[in-house]
């Protein structure tokens, strides 16, 4: 069992390190995000007293870049089935949940490091986390991230027909989440349907976890945080692997 | 090796393989030959356990696949219609990969992966990505991937679908080799009718979900007092054209196509 889901895993992996188009391509919003937000908006966040804006934004960047990350290796599964190597996995000699931990887990995998690269680059911007101490649990947070939005994937892209449903899920979905999840803003007194909707948001709970380990700020406190986001990568798991044994090719 | 009864497919109010019945002797090599939607890979998604039936009973070496379904997917090994190789990755990897799924030891796989990539010919690219092949050489990988846990059962569909004629005179000639030395059941289904007339033992031609014909490519003629095959098919299947209604696969496809240009 372990050897199947390992290679599944690890095909995920290998592909994503002999993709260096992609991986640049790939870092290119969220430098965008760093760069001109966490710069332009600066000025103001300091003159509204909540300090430096990079230092707010950088967990938030690299949530966003999770989320798309993962997100998009799970919907790559609609493309997969048709025209890739799902089929092949699908006949052979194996339970399909092995089959979809394998891959969840690479999808997951490959967003975090992707969320590493541009925590390097955060760095390199002049974000500064409170000390080296924190970061494995900052990594900690970003796997959860990673997990959930990779199952959530797997439920979108083993549940859409066609291509067209993906333009819908990217603009309606992807994007809410992340703009609603805290990463840009403080959650602070909202206006109520927003703090609301925001609460909604599984990435918000991930974002305030990376914020509260790396810098200190906190809106939920660290282990209100980590239950959601534990218990949200549960259900979507469990959907997942449901929504997954359902496939038909 | 294979034997259908009664077997019965319908999405909603489509019926897609409507009641046909039919025998694969082991060792044989057996043709669907039949127009667009006639439920040529239909049958064949059942056999190999990826949809299951309305009604009617299935046997692959004497097991169900509704009902053994693991046990059965160890006896067969398929070439789909639309490519399954992961194309960023080497042929090796691909049949790594493949012998791993299927709980192939590490010696016996390797072992295997180096005599059928050898035997089609692509064991000097094994490390080679499989973006960089061409059409032929990628159905080659595909079914000797498709072999490599030595399966009794060899199921091809449409496998020569977009080749030009020297890939796939090759690849029929790799075929009827395995056929001939290790006894592999070969199942295909295809619309090139010189292609069912040189390789199949026997040819089931099929229209509308129904078997209208069955027999040898000599027996066809005769029974329709044809010189040729393509005859044959005509005067079984009349003239006009089958106009598929394009599904969610035929979309993805043709994006797809546009991809590869």
């Amino acid at each position: 069992m372990l050897n199947v889901i390992f290679i599944l895993w690890l095909r995920e992996v290998k592909k994503y390190l002999r993709s260096r188009t992609q991986i640049i391509a790939s870092l290119g919003s969220p430098i965008m995000y760093l760069g001109v937000l966490g710069f332009g908006l600066g000025p103001i966040f300091r003159k509204a007293g909540e300090g430096s804006y990079l230092q707010f934004m950088a967990p938030g960047v690299v949530g966003m870049t999770i989320l798309f990350t993962s997100m998009f290796s799970g919907i790559a599964l609609l493309w997969d089935r048709q025209f890739g190597f799902l089929k092949e996995t699908l006949v052979a000699p194996v339970p399909r949940l092995w089959i979809m931990i394998g891959r969840t887990l690479g999808g997951a995998t490959v967003a975090i490091l992707q969320g590493l690269l541009i925590f390097v680059a955060c760095f390199i911007a002049g974000f500064r986390p409170l000390s080296v101490v924190v970061i494995p649990l900052a990594l900690l947070f970003m796997a959860l991230i990673a997990v959930v939005f990779a199952a959530l994937g797997t439920v979108i892209g083993s549940s859409l027909k066609d291509m067209q449903g993906f333009q819908l899920v990217m603009n309606f979905l992807v994007m809410p989440i992340f703009f609603l999840s805290g990463a840009l803003y403080p959650l602070t007194n909202l206006p109520r349907v927003l703090a609301l909707l925001t609460r909604i948001d599984p990435l918000t709970y991930g974002v305030d976890g990376m914020r509260t380990v790396l810098t200190g700020v906190t809106h939920f406190g660290l282990t209100a945080d980590a239950i959601v986001l534990v218990a949200v990568a549960i259900t979507l798991l469990t959907v997942g692997a449901w929504r997954f044994s359902k496939i038909e090719i | 090796m294979i034997r259908v009864e009664k077997l019965v497919k319908r999405f909603g109010e489509v019926t897609a393989v409507d009641d046909i019945s039919f025998e694969v002797q082991r060792g044989e090599i057996f043709a669907f030959l039949g127009p667009n939607g006639a439920g040529k890979t239909t049958t064949i998604k059942m056999l190999t356990t990826l949809l299951q039936p309305t009604s009617g009973s299935l046997e692959l070496d004497g097991l169900d696949p509704t009902v053994h379904r693991d046990e059965v997917r160890k006896r067969f090994g398929v070439v789909f219609q639309d490519p399954s190789l992961d194309q960023d990755l080497t042929a090796w990897e691909n049949m790594e990969i493949h012998g791993v799924l299927y709980g192939m030891p590490r010696k016996e796989r390797r072992e295997r992966a180096t005599t059928l990539l050898q035997l089609f010919e692509l064991y000097e690219r094994r490390d080679a990505l499989v973006k960089t092949f061409s059409g032929g050489m990628r159905r080659r990988l595909e079914i000797a991937r498709g072999l490599l846990h030595t399966p009794k059962v060899l199921f091809l569909d449409e496998p020569t679908l977009g080749l030009d004629p020297q890939s796939r005179n090759q690849m029929w000639t790799h075929v009827k080799t395995l056929n001939d030395r290790d006894q592999v059941t070969v199942f295909l289904t295809t619309h090139y009718m010189d292609e069912a007339d040189r390789v199949a033992h026997r040819i089931a031609v099929i229209d509308h979900g129904r078997i209208v014909a069955i027999g040898s490519s000599a027996e066809l003629k005769e029974q329709t007092n044809t010189e040729s095959l393509e005859g044959a098919f005509l005067a079984l299947t009349g003239t006009s054209i089958r106009d598929e209604t394009a599904n969610a696969a035929d979309s993805m496809r043709q994006i797809a196509r546009m991809w590869r240009k």
